[in-house]
């Protein structure tokens, strides 16, 4: 009942009212930016290099000032509040992490604390339980930054910012000097930390793939710091509001929009599978020549071609074709497709949450979904229209 | 040699003492005094530029005149030994306000970003994360004004000022080769023992460098 109060009462968390930025020289970085980012949720500042994105990030917690309209916090101005003070409650991330090189990473993670005057040990326990938490092995605690990997430090960062709590926080390209796998891990663990702490977060990129990941909701931001157009994900990729947004969210927005459409269930076939590490027989009496092998838990493993002639011998090593995803059941129509495609047998692999096999489907079936889906989603429009 | 210093243990230790503290001092004096004034070059890179020039040129005063012209312009006696650390304090100024500045520049501005982005202030920020990062950079400025000002030292002997550049002075008069050497050799190992000093120093104020790879 309470969270649910303060919830209601901080709805909009940060919001940016009309807010200009003009630097000295005379560029215009930010022009009447006008934002909500809703309490609890995750904001992406997207757009082309220069278009005013961190500009935009450090007036929030005043590392510049606007020079024209407000930002309000929980509906207080923060120019009337004390910079260092608002600083220490907002969390702030930046691209290359901007550890303190002359720290370990323990007295690095408890900077803030410190800075607020909690009790040492305390301090040292929260950042324990939190660099635990980013995913940073214990050993590592008591080294410096530049014993560090890129993808470390960031974390480390992640857990720096974190470490007072603070009910905001703001990040700056934070994966984006890491290497693209690297990047995706590190997207994946901040969606699911998200998931537990429900930060209200302000997050710049450039990247719209990372944005479109991340994003509960998307502002894009043209040269000039204009904004171009606000929405959630999906309807980005739906609904661009101009050529500048249709142009700058990608080509393949058709496909990627997929991304966000849940599969449902998907009615699968069986498929002939052989135990991993067992003989496979050459002619299973089989139209196909792609079998799957699974493991002992009914995992799948990989295609076995059975008529390849230059490799025989059991299901297992490199007589294995691991080329093809798997999508989950109930999973998104794009993992659905992806796995179809991306198959050897032309057969896409779907499994249940454990990653057990439940059967496999056909691109041409997926296709078909993803049609039925869209003539519901017309007729539905169709409909709705008509009554407005 | 061993003859010599046996013979004149207690002024050869006199000097010492004195080359010690005429060296040693003005190196604390014009640190102290080029970190705000470095600070200031730092922050106002405008007045970066002039700063440098001044302080550059105060280098190339020839140091014996500025030990001479010391008195006129302070009062002092001519054999007083402030003299000597206030214009030593002045060529370490002049080559640590540059240190020091870019010792300050060499901090990584997301370092500085992420420092004040967390809530630290002005001195607090200076003192707790850009000082302590600039430390080997400072660290090598100073050892190259220490050595400095031990060499520079000897050249007081000239006007009089008690110092091992007394045994150069005192060989020469007597073209006697002895307390030359004597004096090179104990103006070398000052220079080496400050200069050992000071990288322990720096080895402990810098424990995060230590496990760096090392070039
Ligand atoms: N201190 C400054 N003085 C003058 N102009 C500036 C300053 N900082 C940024 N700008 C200009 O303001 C505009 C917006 O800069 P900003 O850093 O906010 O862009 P950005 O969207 O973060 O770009 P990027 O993706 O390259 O990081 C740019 O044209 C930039 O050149
Ligand atoms: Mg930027």
């Amino acid at each position: 009942m309470i969270v649910s109060a303060i919830s209601v009462r901080l709805k909009h968390m940060i919001r940016f009212d009309g807010v200009s930025k003009q630097y000295p020289d005379g560029t215009k970085a930010v022009d009447e930016l006008t934002l909500e980012a809703p309490t609890g949720q995750i904001t992406v500042l997207v757009g082309p290099s220069g278009c005013g994105k961190t500009t935009s990030l450090r007036m929030i917690n005043r590392m510049i000032e606007p020079t024209g309209g407000r930002i309000l916090i929980d509906d207080r101005d923060t120019a009337s509040m004390n910079a260092a003070e608002l600083r220490r409650g907002i969390g702030y991330v930046i691209q290359h992490a901007g550890l303190f090189p002359h720290r370990t990473i323990l007295d690095n993670v408890t900077t803030v604390p410190k800075l607020l005057g909690w009790d040492k040990k305390q301090a040292r326990d929260r950042a324990r339980e939190l660099l635990d938490r980013v995913g940073l092995s214990s050993e590592l605690v008591d080294r410096y930054p530049g014993q560090l990997s890129g993808g470390q430090q960031q974390r480390v960062g992640v857990a720096r910012a974190l470490a007072a709590d603070p009910p905001v926080m703001l990040m700056d390209e934070p994966f984006s000097a890491v290497d693209p796998i690297v990047r995706h891990q590190l997207q994946d663990e901040f969606l699911r930390l998200q998931d537990e702490l429900g930060k209200t977060i302000v997050f710049v990129t450039h990247d719209i793939d990372e944005a479109i990941k991340l994003g509960d909701q998307v502002a894009v931001l043209r040269v000039g710091g204009h904004l171009a157009q606000l929405a959630a994900p999906a309807d980005l990729l739906a609904r661009p509001v101009d050529d500048f947004v249709a142009d700058f969210v990608g080509r393949d927005r058709g496909y990627r929009a997929l991304g966000f459409a849940r599969s449902g269930e998907i009615p699968v076939h069986a498929e002939e599978t052989v135990r991993l590490g067992s003989e496979v027989s050459v002619d299973g009496g089989s139209a196909d020549r792609w079998v799957l092998a699974v493991d002992s838990d009914g995992r799948p493993a990989g295609w076995v071609d059975r008529a390849s002639s230059d490799d025989t011998g059991p299901a297992e090593g490199s007589r294995l074709h691991r080329g093809g995803t798997t999508a989950k059941q109930d999973g998104t129509l794009r993992e659905a497709l992806d796995a179809a495609l991306s198959s050897p047998s032309s057969r896409g692999v779907i499994v249940d949450a454990d990653g057990r096999l439940l059967g496999t489907v056909t691109a041409q079936e997926v296709l078909d979904l993803i049609e039925a889906r869209r003539s519901d989603a017309r007729s539905g429009a169709g409909a709705g229209s008509g009554t407005g | 040699m061993l003859s010599y210093i046996s013979d004149n243990a207690s002024t050869l230790l006199r000097w010492t003492g004195w080359h010690v503290v005429l060296s040693l001092a003005p190196l604390f004096i014009g640190l102290a005094l080029a970190l705000p004034i470095g600070w200031l070059a730092n922050r106002y890179r405008l007045v970066y530029a002039p700063l440098v020039a001044v302080t550059g040129l105060l280098y190339t005063i020839p140091s014996l005149a500025l030990f001479v012209f010391m008195p006129l312009i302070l009062g002092t006696q001519i054999l007083s030994p402030v003299n000597i650390i206030i214009a030593l304090s002045l060529y370490t100024l002049a080559l640590l306000v540059r240190t020091v500045a870019d010792g300050l520049a060499s901090v990584p501005d997301d370092v500085t970003q992420a420092a004040t982005a967390m809530g630290y202030k002005g001195l607090g920020r200076l003192i707790r994360v850009e000082l302590p990062i600039a430390v080997p950079v400072i660290a090598a400025g100073v050892r190259v004004a220490t050595v400095s000002n031990v060499s520079l030292v000897s050249v007081a002997a000239i006007i009089g000022v008690p110092q091992l550049g007394q045994l150069f002075t005192s060989g020469f008069q007597l073209q006697y080769y002895t307390p030359i050497g004597l004096g090179i050799i104990g103006c070398v190992i000052l220079a080496l023992v400050f200069d050992a000093i000071i990288l322990g120093v720096t080895k402990v104020l810098t424990p995060w460098r230590r496990q760096e790879a090392t070039p």
